[in-house]
């Protein structure tokens, strides 16, 4: 197609613009809502449903003990991560949105809309009654994206830079991870890790996708490998996986690891249970990626191979990328089911979002605030699913350039 | 080079193959000396296109022999990569990349193959993109191209390689009928400057002025083997008689 044609298109003498049809409020009222008995008495009944609905919501939303959120944020958000050790957590983030705002000012695009959306979230967050030392904290975070950002305008000229921001990103999660947790010898070791609120769901959910992403790639490549024992052992790994359900296999990680394993190895619950979504995910993302390179007509291949390209080259600079690109919208569906999946984590103990909030209702002082309390986590969440889509569907209009 | 050129550049001695049952090609041979135009026609269904595809092992032969420029067409992975890297080739569908720039589609081989600089893969990419004719194109998608330039930049491509062979599987089948002959035009350059070419089309008027020679492909065999000249005017055999008279009435 002639690009420039599409773009700016003018009128000659002989061409019409398309005809423009206006439709008047009370025709499109009549066509559409009112145009059998039928469906007049349907939109009636609906109306009066969704306002007594609607009356009820508000007259409860009014009336709730909204309080027990303030009251309990940082339980909800962190658990009984201990307040002398907070600063790690904050630190975290600022490098992570130090990270954010460089890559937003050194790309543009979709990273510098998440880093403004981080620097107004921060600024907005800081207005509302926090304690002085919070909100400092998160001012902070507002000012460390700003940083980057500049850094990252200034930086992008020199060559290196960003190679260099790959770089840190794919450092980020070792060093998260040895921050939150500590590390022995360097940083003391933080207690108490299966009870951390929030913050397991997330470092739960990236920990998942960064691992199983890459292993079911490998995974898919397996299944249709050439050589019969690869294809085996991959086909028999996702078929088995995925004919389990999560929770059984958290419960068997919990449980039954410990009597099949020697009793002097015991890794840690959390990271059991890490393990095993990690393992879960990746059988149903090496099916998403299977679909992707089954898209992938065969010229592609022998293009591929009469430039001399080996097989290696061939997957990763022609085939991968654009298999990838045409499963994003399953992949990131399937990213938002793990973040969604972690809340399982509460049934083997470990007390993430949902079920630090459930030691909450079971308070005497905060009787009857289950609601309240639900709702708060139904936003979290669709806050986060809701970002990922968002983020996805950019991404996806963005490599749609030159698509056939 | 190597010990048997003399012999021809690519040797194919009494090449079989089979899917499943049917039997595609049975008995294919001829030789080639460098810088020859070979025009390889027939009916669909022929083999014409197996039989090229043979030539860089796209498909793989179970009977007889292939030799080029002196390597014996083996399951030798090693083998195949050389001749691979020494015979470009050029797909009906074109099969450009269509996640890379043109730019990118015709530096990626050498860059990666070859392992060039990058600069200087880009800049062999672009002076093929110029032979081309399309040097505006550079940085924009295949698909956002016409199916005359993809097909001209699908044939930069293979050149990037510095190929000694060329191979063309029906390039102009694909293309609507205003767009082919830039890419014919293309291709005679090529012929001119010496390129090694086997060529299968049915581009007829092509055939007549720049193959060296023709070859007619039926049910898998070779039926007549002639120079132009006497392929249009004088035709041997009378299934190449009936083929000729079929294309050439309209």
């Amino acid at each position: 197609m002639d690009e420039t044609r599409k773009r700016s298109h003018t009128y000659g003498d002989d061409e019409l613009p398309p005809p423009i049809e206006r439709i008047p409020v009370l025709r499109w009222l009549k066509e559409n809502l009112f145009s059998s008995w039928f469906n007049a008495i349907l939109t009636v009944v609906f109306t009066v449903f969704i306002v007594v609905l609607l009356l009820g919501l508000g007259k409860w939303a009014l009336g709730a003990r909204w309080e027990v959120i303030p009251a309990n944020l940082k339980l909800l958000l962190v658990g009984t991560y201990p307040l002398e050790d907070i600063w790690r957590i904050w630190t975290t983030l600022y490098l992570i949105s130090f990270l954010v705002g460089s890559a937003g000012g050194s790309r543009g695009g979709l990273m510098r809309q998440i880093s403004m959306t981080i620097a107004i979230v921060s600024v907005v967050l800081a207005i509302l009654p926090f304690g002085l030392m919070t909100r400092g904290w998160i001012l902070g975070m507002g000012a460390s994206t700003g940083i980057g950002f500049l850094l990252g305008h200034f930086g992008k000229r020199f060559r290196r830079y960003k190679h260099i921001e790959i770089g840190l990103w794919v450092l980020s999660l070792p060093v998260t991870i040895m921050l939150v947790n500590g590390i022995s010898g360097l940083l003391p070791v933080v207690e108490g890790r299966n009870s951390w609120g929030l913050m397991l769901n997330i470092i739960g959910a990236i920990v998942g996708i960064a691992l199983s992403f890459p292993i079911g790639i490998l995974l898919a490549l397996g299944r249709r490998s050439e050589l019969p024992a690869i294809r085996l052992i991959c086909t028999a790994y996702i078929e088995i996986i995925r004919g389990v359900p999560l929770i059984t296999l958290l419960f068997m990680a919990s449980i039954m690891l410990q009597l099949l394993l020697p009793s002097n190895v015991r890794p840690d619950l959390l990271i059991r249970a890490m393990m095993t979504i990690t393992a879960f995910e990746a059988a149903y993302m090496a099916e998403n990626v299977r679909g992707g390179l089954q898209a992938i007509p065969k010229g592609q291949y022998e293009a591929a191979n009469a430039v001399g390209l080996n097989k290696l080259l061939t997957t990763t600079l022609i085939i991968m990328p654009q298999a990838l690109r045409l499963v994003i919208p399953a992949i990131v569906g399937q990213f938002i089911s793990l973040f969604m999946d972690t809340t399982l984590f509460g049934f083997i103990a470990i007390l993430e979002l949902l079920h630090i909030s459930r030691s909450i209702m079971g308070n005497v002082q905060w009787r009857g605030t289950i609601f309240e309390l639900y709702v708060f986590i139904g936003v979290v969440f669709w806050l986060a699913c809701y970002s990922m889509s968002y983020i996805s569907r950019r991404i996806e209009k963005s490599l749609g350039v030159g698509e056939r | 080079m190597s010990t048997n050129n003399n012999e021809g550049i690519i040797i194919l001695r009494d090449v079989h193959k089979w899917y499943g049952d049917f039997h595609v090609l049975r008995g294919v041979s001829f030789s080639m000396h460098t810088g020859e135009v070979l025009v390889i026609c027939g009916p669909s269904g022929s083999g014409k296109s197996t039989c090229i595809r043979t030539i860089n092992r796209l498909e793989d032969h179970q009977k007889g022999q292939i030799i080029v420029d002196g390597i014996e067409l083996t399951n030798d992975l090693r083998n195949i990569e050389a001749i691979r890297r020494d015979v470009g080739m050029v797909f009906q569908q074109f099969n450009l990349f269509p996640h890379l720039t043109v730019l990118q589609n015709v530096s990626l081989a050498p860059f990666w193959v070859l392992k060039m600089k990058k600069s200087k893969a880009e800049e062999i990419a672009l002076q093929l993109l110029e032979r081309v004719g399309i040097p505006d194109q550079a940085d924009k998608y295949p698909g956002q191209l016409s199916g005359g330039q993809q097909q001209r930049v699908a044939i930069a491509r293979a050149l990037a390689m510095s190929p000694k062979i060329m191979l063309f599987d029906e390039p102009t089948s694909a293309l609507d009928p205003e767009m082919i002959k830039e890419v014919l035009d293309v291709m005679k350059e090529l012929a001119r400057s010496g390129m090694t070419m086997i060529v299968v089309t049915h581009e007829m008027g092509f055939a007549r002025e720049v193959a060296d020679r023709i070859i007619f492909f039926d049910y898998g065999q070779i039926v007549e083997e002639n120079t132009p000249e006497d392929f249009f005017h004088n035709p041997q055999h009378e299934r190449t008689k009936l083929f000729l008279s079929q294309i050439l009435d309209y």
